[in-house]
């Protein structure tokens, strides 16, 4: 424990090196098993896809990008490994709040930031993200983490373009998070 | 043996339902790890936390370890397992616009699931901004349709493209993390702030 840490901080975390062993054990278990990796933005994907055909199904009768989908997942656009996992993940992750006592409805950004303001960038760095995340193919987890496990030279890619860029970045945002 | 899916050694409902367990392993420990933080997420980008850089290079490590070993001993047939195809431009401008969603909206997909979960309301806005950007690349998608499929390279992995074996690739994976985590501990103990 370092001395600039708190340890009465009421935020437990494990140790990240631990975590980090525990997730690749996790994405073995995923190729193993599935013969893929983890991913998340697959499942935001499904979402808007089967949003769009029960809302207005026509359109994505005629909208090529939703058209190429569902042609891909003839058992409807949400029976999907990804989606079974997200939704795995969203209790994974509550079950992680309740037992380090982490579950509260706040907020959460750096004191000298608005909340009004954090959550305008949340929404601007979603739209990025999601729009990203089409374009090229997966996410973090699923094409920077998972493609780097099985070695994909797109997984590599991406890491270095996701990472590299919020790097290049970041002394413009420094305002939001320091 | 392994992909037990692809060998027919369980049924497509017992996959889903093994993707579900897999995800509740996934979101615990991102959770437990502290990707539910935002400010912890955004740490790596100014050194005064590292977490993302130590959870991430470990887990690639011990996945690229851990397939490497198990296709080893013939457990497990790495031409089956799913890699992602290379599409040069579309990878390189895609992770550029998810890092600059990364720095601004402090979170990246899963994460953003975690940070909803345990009642994150930035998460959630994140959520739905993200649902907007992939719907909006859905609408305008014959605009850059062509962006999207150019320079298609296959499905290489990194040894091949070195032409080096896994093993080497692997290795200097090990030595290029080892050297960012020392970095990472350089840069807390150069930037300590309180935990979050």
């Amino acid at each position: 424990m370092k001395k600039s840490k708190n340890p009465t901080s009421k935020t437990r975390y494990i140790n990240p090196y631990l975590g980090g062993v525990l997730l690749g054990l996790v994405l073995i278990a995923a190729n193993f098993i599935s013969g893929r990796g983890l991913g998340a933005s697959g499942a935001a994907k499904s979402t808007i896809v089967a949003a769009v055909e029960t809302v207005a199904p026509q359109h994505a009768e005629n909208t090529t990008y939703f058209k190429e989908y569902t042609d891909s997942h003839p058992k409807g656009a949400m029976k999907s490994w990804l989606v079974f996992q997200t939704m795995g993940v969203i209790v994974g992750a509550f079950l992680s709040g309740v037992v380090f006592n982490r579950l509260k409805l706040k907020v959460e950004h750096s004191p000298k930031i608005t909340s009004r303001r954090r959550i305008i960038f949340a929404v601007m760095g979603g739209i990025l993200f999601g729009f990203g995340s089409q374009l090229g193919r997966g996410c973090t987890s699923g094409s920077a983490l998972s493609g780097m496990t099985v070695l994909s030279l797109g997984g590599f890619i991406s890491m270095a373009a996701i990472f590299g860029t919020a790097f290049a970045l970041a002394y413009f945002l420094r305002k939001n998070w320091i | 043996m392994g992909p037990l899916i692809s060998n027919g050694i369980i049924s497509q409902n017992t996959n889903f339902f093994i993707a579900f367990l897999i995800g509740i392993a996934f979101g615990f420990i991102l959770e437990a790890s502290g990707f539910s933080s935002s400010r912890k997420l955004a740490g790596v980008f100014y050194g005064y936390d590292t977490v993302v850089l130590k959870v991430f290079f470990t887990a690639a490590l011990t996945g690229m370890l851990g397939l490497l070993f198990l296709s080893l001993f013939n457990w497990i047939d790495l031409d089956l397992v799913y890699i992602n195809p290379t599409y040069l431009y579309s990878t390189i401008v895609g992770g550029m616009i998810m890092g600059a969603g990364f720095i601004m909206g402090g979170y990246c997909p899963g994460t953003s699931f975690c940070a909803a979960s345990i009642g994150k309301i930035d998460g959630m806005f994140f959520i739905g901004g993200m649902f907007l950007g992939i719907f909006i690349f859905a609408e305008g998608y014959p605009l850059w349709e062509g962006f999207y499929k150019a320079k298609f390279m296959g499905i290489p992995t990194l040894s091949q493209v070195l032409g080096l074996k896994d093993g080497i690739v692997v290795l200097g994976m090990i030595i290029v993390a080892m050297g960012m985590f020392w970095v990472g501990e350089w840069a807390e103990t150069k930037f300590p702030r309180e935990e979050y």
